[in-house]
């Protein structure tokens, strides 16, 4: 069987602290209850600076600068000791807030979007220089708007303001006038996801050096739902930053699950490749402004800044077997059934057992795990305590239980087959994607042969089934084996391939002699 | 201890009356499980749920207290791995200690 590939992966992320005061679901909503809180006046008081955000070595790590094996020797809390790196990775970019602005104007095919002329121009520059959009979309930043104008459909209760340093700089204006689903905060979150998304699609088509052109379907696993109040959740958010990422030749679908979305998304890509179907296809998210300061509340009582001020965004490329990049083992597939039970040790049992042992293979052949990675530093304060660190001593438990690890080598087990978790808490971000990246370098550098990607979901949140969900999959080192995409067990398809390519050489000579 | 549950262990208390419900808990870390602890006991500590200021005074157990009543097949395939991650220890001591703080 000849696998498809991960050929690439790019990771963004956004400084957003004024999208997190106006948009962030906790801090909003004790806006609402509580206007003169504490909590409210302490978080803007511990709210990071760009530079802050740059040199914090989780987001660092997220961006491919640090490994994160180089992230354990790095010493906590990571907040008070920053590192001195760039805004640039070496998968992605870490963008300041006032950029990203000016990309969701690029973003927004409806002019929902609304930046005071000042601001514009000189972000435009900005932009520029980054060379990631061309002249006509950059040009989109010359519609500008009068501040009283913004002032105006603010107050009117018609628009979200944007701010830069306590200024406002613009707006994101309702799409309708009485759509709850084209609200000013549902169109304002939408646009979060699709610039993020365009910024990830975008940086993983340039930092790679890929032609956009080549993409034939992206697959778009964030958490948010696009549709008016007829289809709330009626898509099409994959088509819709393809279009601003200028894959002219893809179409493409939303797919949701939870967190677990980008690994079901990326199973979905790797059998479109592997059938034939698809040759290139993308799978990525935007992130999520709701999820901005989830956990503030914690944070600010520990005296610590407030860590969720990171809008997150991940592309990856599924392609067919070049023989050097590593595979997507779509035979060693991991799922979490309707009947499998939601205790932890079922879910265990039946994401991370249950493939491995149905192909002989034991828990301690897995050089590393990847299940949500979500940075303890943000977690750890609001109680959940460190969740890869649980992960991984979950699944040693397991080695222990089926007699692979003795007890007393059980701590070990998380050093040796896993990694300190650094995504940002974006619901959807952590949950194993982080780490392809770095599992395709680890891999391509012959540090490491096997590795599983876990995506779990907690689908009770939306209230229609209070099942756990689940999927994993291994990826593998390549074998250097180029076959024709399915299986066919006599090599048909492969000889019909040789007959076309035949038929198309003959056809050439006959138009070069009919020429003459 | 969130909202809902507090809720839903007024409502059933109130249903079925104090002295027929014992409170099982699963949490994973000792000091989130005393706060159930102590909000099932003398009412919610942070004076933000539906708990507040009642005293069910319900008789609460951490599941690992109660390992000798459940058969052992189930405890194996439900609980024994978390029996080998989590510190049990400190989850026994700290239920042991709020019991006897507020009942």
């Amino acid at each position: 069987m000849t696998f498809p590939v991960i050929k690439a992966a790019g990771y963004i992320l956004v400084h957003a602290p004024n999208i997190m005061m106006e948009h962030g679901t906790t801090i909003t909503m004790e806006r609402k209850n509580n206007p003169d809180s504490n909590y409210l006046q302490k978080t803007i008081k511990s709210i990071r600076t760009f530079e802050e955000a740059v040199n914090y070595a989780p987001n660092q790590v997220y961006i491919g600068n640090l490994t994160p094996q180089e992230l354990q020797e790095v010493p906590r809390p990571w907040y008070q000791n920053l590192l001195a790196q760039g805004r640039e990775g070496k998968y992605g970019d870490i963008i300041p807030e006032n950029e990203f602005y000016a990309v969701m104007k690029i973003a927004d095919s409806f002019q929902l979007v609304e930046l005071e002329q000042e601001f514009a121009a000189r972000i435009k520059n900005t932009l520029a220089a980054k060379k990631l959009f061309h002249v006509k979309q950059l040009d989109l930043l010359d519609k500008t708007s009068e501040r009283k104008h913004i002032e105006e459909l603010i107050s009117s209760g018609k628009a979200d303001g944007l701010y830069e340093n306590n200024q406002l700089v613009g707006c994101v204006r309702q799409a309708h006038e009485s759509d709850p689903n084209l609200s000013t905060h549902v169109v304002f979150e939408n646009l979060v996801a699709k610039a993020s998304g365009v910024l990830a699609l975008k940086n993983l088509v340039s930092k790679n050096n890929l032609d956009a052109n080549l993409i034939d379907y992206i697959i778009e696993t964030s958490e948010e739902a696009i549709g008016d109040m007829n289809q709330r959740g009626g898509g099409n958010l994959a088509k819709a930053i393809g279009e601003i990422a200028e894959c002219n030749n893809a179409t493409g679908v939303d797919m949701r699950a939870f967190c677990a979305g980008p690994a079901h998304g990326i199973l979905s890509a790797a059998a479109l490749v592997q059938s034939g179907i698809f040759k290139n296809v993308v799978v990525m998210a935007g992130g999520s402004s709701a999820k901005l300061g989830m956990n503030s509340r914690d944070h600010v009582n520990k005296e610590m800044p407030v860590l969720e001020d990171m809008v997150g965004g991940y592309a990856v490329l599924i392609s067919e077997n070049d023989g050097q990049n590593p595979v997507v083992r779509t035979d060693i597939v991991g799922k979490h059934k309707i009947s499998s039970g939601s205790s932890p040790q079922a879910v265990i049992q039946a994401i991370v057992v249950d493939p491995l042992e149905r192909n002989n293979l034991k828990l301690t052949d897995v050089d590393v795990y990847a299940p949500e990675l979500q940075n303890a530093e943000i977690t750890a304060p609001a109680g959940a305590g460190d969740v890869p660190l649980a992960n991984y001593k979950m699944i040693g438990a397991m080695a222990v239980k089926r007699g692979e690890i003795s007890r007393e080598e059980l701590p070990q087990f998380a050093t040796r087959h896993g990694v300190t978790g650094f995504a940002p808490t974006q619901g959807h971000i952590p949950s194993g994607v982080p780490l392809l990246g770095h599992i395709r370098d680890s891999i391509l550098a012959g540090k490491m042969q096997r590795a599983m990607i876990i995506g779990k979901g907690s689908l009770f949140l939306g209230r229609m089934t209070d099942l756990f969900d689940g999927i994993s999959f291994i990826i593998e080192g390549n074998a250097g084996v180029i076959g024709p995409t399915r299986d066919t067990g006599n090599g048909e398809e492969f000889k019909q391939e040789i007959r076309n390519l035949l038929a198309d050489a003959i056809q050439e000579l006959a138009r070069s002699v009919a020429g003459r | 201890m969130d909202m809902a549950n507090q809720a839903r262990v007024k409502e059933t208390a109130e249903k079925f009356g104090s002295d027929k419900v014992v409170v099982i808990l699963g949490g994973a870390e000792a000091e989130s499980a005393g706060l159930t602890a102590e909000t099932v006991i003398n009412g919610d500590p942070t004076y933000a749920g539906p708990l507040t200021n009642i005293a069910l005074k319900l008789p609460v157990y951490h599941i690992f207290e109660i390992k000798d009543l459940i058969e052992p097949e189930v405890y194996d395939a439900q609980i024994s791995m978390m029996e080998m991650v989590l510190d049990v220890d400190a989850i026994k001591n700290e239920m042991e200690s709020i019991r006897q703080q507020f009942s």
